[in-house]
């Protein structure tokens, strides 16, 4: 039942943030702030796991396929399918959930805490709207911005741990990723980024903006947005798997 | 003028509101007194609607503010400036943007219209220069008048003030008082003080209205408060002296 309860809350926080902007143009510039927030602020993460992330599922690939019965592309073929449709997608977008997940809900849970959000309401400010929307809308927009650039350096990582490894050639495992490609499990990828774009960010808020309490309970908050945004996210991964593959 | 009619305020079952009906007059620093506890609080957010009354009725002007439709309660909302007993300053922006927020979001001033109104509002509450500092930046008295400052950007009609001197020391208290005091007269707005300081009450009060328990239990002039023969007020004056 609690369940139910704490979903409907959810459903009814979402509809709450729909109102007609007091401002557009401030609406607008608060977006772009939190795409430079969560997209600049999370490059060099996203940046330093796709490239190991790669590489090291390249060496396991390669660890379990060790057979000259196998052709070397494979590897590539296997490693390249994989980032798109699920290391990418997935394993940046549980990073992402630990750090703009909390990012976003100790924010929104402090500025609940000192009584901010309770001034902007009092000004008459759908005070949901001007927190929340920007962010959810710069999610959609920026984290499947890093997915993308996640894919490709996964496969980066993978050609350099093949060269360096002397596991495979950068020529055999382009060959592989190349063969292997089909353009409907990048648009799967895309749409599983979008989907975990806005559990992180409209979870993380939800649980921000129903803090209740004082510095210890935004720190409950923002480990609960964690927690709730990982597990809302494999559960939507396996729904998605099952549903689109 | 705010009226309240029979407001009533209920937690998990427990009443903490029994049914309030008072008046708040225009051009007046109206105070709620009463002890920690007793509903002041509530009462002033039943008042700005971050609370909705179980039942009863706030009016403003003749507008019935617990039954208006969401955007005519947006206006209404307009007209309300609130000083925060924690000041509530967005710390992530400056004095400047701090002030500034209202008039951003609410009117077609160009940037330098908006700087100019921010100077005047700072320079009300003599905090002129400190535009570029951040909320964490100055101390509780300078957040204070920042939040006045705030409250008065736009064209108010009414401010609501939570406690203003709490956490502050007695010569930067009586110049907050003093402050609200000036401000009420020359914008001539209603300005509602929750407050358990009567120092405050002696100063600067006009009407005043006692909370006990959630129920008005006195409510009169100022210069009345000391012959009211109300004995749960005599109390809290005595004690208020007393400490």
């Amino acid at each position: 039942m609690s369940f139910f309860y704490h979903f409907g809350k959810y459903l009814l926080f979402l509809k709450g943030m729909f109102s007609k902007p007091e401002k557009l143009s401030v609406y607008i510039d608060r977006t772009i702030t939190e795409m430079n927030n969560i997209g600049v602020g999370s490059l060099a993460i996203v940046v330093i796991i796709a490239v190991f992330q790669g590489a090291v599922t390249t060496l396991q690939i390669a660890y379990q396929l060790i057979s000259p019965l196998i052709a070397k592309p494979v590897i590539g073929s296997i490693v390249s399918d994989s980032s798109m449709l699920e290391l990418a997608p997935t394993i940046t977008c549980l990073v992402l959930a630990g750090k703009v997940g909390s990012h976003i809900a100790s924010e929104i849970g402090t500025m609940r805490v000192s009584e901010q959000i309770d001034a902007l309401e009092v000004m008459g400010i759908n005070s949901s709207g001007y927190l929340v929307l920007p962010k959810i809308v710069a999610g959609l927009l920026m984290i499947p911005l890093l997915v993308v650039i996640s894919i490709f350096l996964s496969n980066l990582g993978g050609i350099i741990a093949g060269e360096a490894s002397g596991i495979l050639t950068s020529e055999e495992y382009l060959q592989g990723a190349r063969e292997s490609f089909l353009p409907y499990n990048l648009f799967f990828a895309l749409v599983k980024a979008f989907t975990y774009a806005f559990i992180i960010t409209s979870v993380s808020a939800f649980q921000g903006y129903t803090t209740n309490g004082g510095a210890l309970e935004v720190g409950a908050s923002s480990t609960k947005a964690v927690v709730y945004s990982a597990v809302a996210i494999l559960f939507s991964d396996y729904l998605l798997a099952q549903l689109m593959l | 003028m705010i009226e309240l009619i029979d407001v009533r305020k209920s937690f998990d079952g427990v009443e903490v509101l029994k049914g309030i009906s008072t008046k708040f007059e225009t051009g007046k620093v109206n105070l709620v007194i009463g002890s920690s506890g007793h509903g002041k609080s509530v009462m002033m957010k039943c008042m700005v609607g971050l609370l909705n009354p179980s039942s009863g009725n706030v009016f403003y002007d003749d507008r019935d503010f617990t039954n208006l439709e969401y955007s005519k309660l947006r206006e209404v909302r307009k007209e309300i400036g609130m000083l925060f007993q924690g000041t509530a300053l967005f710390d992530s922006l400056t004095v400047e943007e701090n002030v500034e927020f209202t008039l951003n979001m609410f009117t077609d001033m160009t940037k330098a219209e908006r700087r100019d109104r921010v100077d005047f509002c700072l320079e009300q509450v003599d905090m002129a220069g400190i535009n570029s500092k951040f909320p964490a930046e100055i101390s509780g008295g300078m957040k204070k008048r920042v939040g006045i400052a705030r409250a008065i950007a736009l064209d108010i009609k009414y401010l609501f003030c939570d406690e203003p001197n709490s956490g502050l020391d007695p010569v930067t208290s009586r110049l907050i008082d003093e402050l609200l005091k000036q401000i009420t007269e020359e914008f001539n707005i209603t300005t509602i003080i929750n407050t358990h300081d009567m120092k405050t009450v002696f100063d600067i009060g006009d009407d005043v209205i006692f909370i006990h328990k959630g129920s008005n239990e006195w409510s009169g002039k100022v210069k009345d408060i000391k012959g009211s023969g109300n004995e749960m007020l005599t109390n809290f004056i005595k004690a208020s002296f007393f400490d």
